[in-house]
């Protein structure tokens, strides 16, 4: 260690109940960031997946323009062939095969225009948590099966029942007049109401024969063990697409586009919050080395007078300024990790949360990770305050005069 | 060529609505190898002469040259190069860095001039020994009495062998025998290595070891003498 190092890290504990407490200052906030980002994207993780999981996985093939504009006619052709032969290339993806459509579903008493989903009941329950929230009867079964799941809301505004025949009413995919009797033999509760309120699930089979699909259907949903998975499967998803196909591979994030800005938003305030206790820090800082260099002009002006220049004199500080940085930095990080890994371990249960999370299928805990950039960010952005906080009483020492310095006791 | 000229020096202060004329009209010039001292009351300009000969305050008018070098005019940063290259400063409360050892203050001037570490090493043991410290270069100067903090000083001062020693009351706070070392080795190092000196004193024991005696009264030079020294 030179010499200008260790003059820093020891005028760094000429005072070490204030060292400390500047210490202990950045340790809190840098500990407390590094916990509160951690679980910040933690929750995100888990928002975005359990929003996937419900119904639109982490990623879909689809015809060109059918995510903007859901036309019948754009279609997926053999699409059951087309999932079965992913789901042999992909073994580690959740892949299952769906057709859309729109039809007027009525019972006895009332008619509603809603979303029918043709799926593949043994795949189904692998790419959407809707099967799993069955809360009266059972999923639907077989690949043909006159037969159809109903949210819960839609029940209610219908009046029906497990049992109870819907008559569905729509268009085919040749324009022409689609319909079907189906018997409802599940009802599920998501818990989401546009989700309850809208839509209805019957066999992939079914739904090609009332829709007249000719084998055809409108996506294919793939899940992968996780959002990072995801990511780097699509373009092996991409590439693997039958030649001369014009399919599309949508992520989620083109997919849920809401989700991403919903996050944002969470964001933003957050880090407003992470903003000003950083700022407070900052001014902890700030007053510790501007006690300090107040209190040391005398020794500054015998330095200068010994022929340190100012801008010398100033990197004496901002080393010292430094070291205390990132002994707050690496305390801190450390701490912040500690207490996230028992999170982590333990998982953590906000109150009130564990009921509602139970009704929606939902873990009702969250166990938290400490990732890399989230034991990191906010450490290094109270180390870069912590330096700007520094660079006032630093710019100070190119105005001292070494005679007057030399005056002050 | 002059190792300090002064010309026509004027600084004056303002102490409260009082005008102080801290020099007034002061000319003087000292040879390289010359141990001159400044004599004064408080209050005299002795300080304010030595000051202005090392660059650390500046006169209002007049010139002050070091070497060849005029002084008056130069940056903040080039008067700090001269000093940490040509100039020694030796003060009154010896002034060492309290969270340094003996070695490290004397180590530190020869860092900031970026001498090697090993040929820093070599240099401060050579001149702690010369200076009577061998064995202590591993204290701070709160463990140690203020002769020895003011030979860790002188130490500290010297170590780069500049031209010009600009010693401030160097003994005032030393006991008799400790000023009587010191202005030994003050003078043996103007013997040996014909460094100039320059001390600002009211002390008459120290006076004795002047060459050259330049008594101030009220910012002016009344006297200026030639003398064999002790």
């Amino acid at each position: 260690m030179n010499i200008v190092m260790r003059l820093a890290w020891r005028n760094l504990w000429r005072h070490q109940r204030r060292t400390w407490l500047t210490v202990g200052a950045m340790m809190f906030a840098n500990t407390l960031l590094v916990f509160m980002i951690s679980m910040q994207f933690s929750m995100y993780g888990l928002m975005i997946e359990n929003t996937l999981k419900l119904f639109t996985g982490h990623m879909q093939i689809q015809a060109p323009g059918y995510k903007d504009d859901q036309k019948m006619r754009q279609t997926v052709a053999d699409i059951v062939p087309l999932a079965a032969s992913l789901r042999a290339e992909f073994p580690d993806e959740k892949i299952a095969a769906r057709g859309q459509a729109f039809a007027l579903a009525s019972s006895e008493d009332r008619s509603y225009g809603i979303g029918i989903f043709g799926v593949e009941p043994e795949f189904e329950p692998q790419v959407s948590s809707i099967p799993g929230l069955i809360k009266e009867g059972r999923y639907v079964r077989g690949k043909n099966a006159t037969e159809i799941v109903v949210g819960a809301v839609l029940a209610r505004n219908l009046r029906v029942g497990i049992g109870d025949e819907l008559t569905l009413l729509g268009s085919g995919l040749d324009g022409s007049f689609a319909a079907a009797v189906v018997t409802i033999v599940g009802i599920f509760d998501s818990g989401v109401v546009d989700v309850d309120r809208n839509i209805a699930q019957i066999p992939l089979g079914a739904f090609q024969d009332i829709f007249f699909m000719d084998g055809a259907g409108h996506q294919v949903v793939i899940s992968a063990p996780t959002l990072d998975a995801a990511a780097a499967v699509l373009p092996k998803i991409v590439a693997a697409m039958p030649p001369g196909s014009d399919l599309v591979v949508h992520d989620w994030d083109a997919l849920q586009p809401g989700l991403k800005q919903a996050i944002k938003a969470d964001m933003s305030s957050a880090f407003f919050m992470y903003g000003i206790l950083v700022i407070l820090v900052a001014f902890s800082v700030l007053n510790t080395q501007l006690m300090s260099v107040l209190e040391r002009t005398h020794e500054f002006g015998i330095v200068m007078s010994l022929g340190l220049k100012p801008g010398q004199l100033g990197r004496l500080v901002m080393l010292e300024t430094t070291l205390l940085g990132l002994i707050g930095f690496v305390l801190g990080a450390i701490g912040g990790v500690l207490l996230t890994s028992y999170f982590g371990v333990n998982g953590l249960s906000i109150p009130g949360m564990e009921e509602m999370a139970a009704n929606f299928n939902l873990p009702t805990r969250v166990y938290l990770e400490a990732t890399p950039l989230s034991v990191v960010i906010g450490p290094s952005v109270v180390f870069l305050f912590t330096l700007l906080a520094a660079a006032y009483p630093a710019l100070r020492l190119y105005k001292l005069h070494p005679v007057e310095a030399m005056r002050t006791n | 060529m002059a190792a300090v000229r002064c010309v026509d020096l004027c600084k004056t202060y303002r102490q409260g609505d009082q005008d102080i004329k801290a020099l007034d009209h002061v000319s003087i010039e000292i040879e390289p190898g010359g141990f001159v001292c400044l004599s004064a009351p408080s209050g005299g300009g002795k300080t304010t002469l030595l000051n202005a000969i090392g660059g650390l305050d500046m006169p209002d008018s007049g010139e002050v040259w070091v070497a060849d070098r005029r002084i008056d005019q130069l940056s903040k940063g080039a008067l700090a190069e001269l000093r940490l290259s040509s100039i020694g400063f030796v003060f009154q409360a010896y002034n060492l860095i309290p969270v340094l050892t003996a070695r490290e203050n004397i180590e530190f001037v020869m860092q900031v001039q970026g001498v090697p570490a090993a040929e820093r090493a070599k240099k401060s043991m050579a001149i702690l020994e010369e200076v009577g410290l061998k064995g202590l270069e591993d204290r701070r100067p709160a463990e140690m009495s203020g002769g020895q903090q003011q030979r860790v000083a002188v130490a500290r001062a010297i170590v780069s062998r500049p031209a010009l020693v600009l010693a401030d009351e160097p003994t005032a706070n030393l006991d008799s025998k400790t000023s009587d070392e010191l202005m030994t080795l003050f003078t043996e190092l103007n013997e040996h290595h014909n460094t100039t000196f320059v001390i600002a004193t009211h002390d008459q024991r120290v006076m004795g070891y002047a060459k050259r005696l330049i008594r101030m009264l009220d910012g002016r030079i009344v006297d200026d003498i030639e003398q064999h020294a002790a």
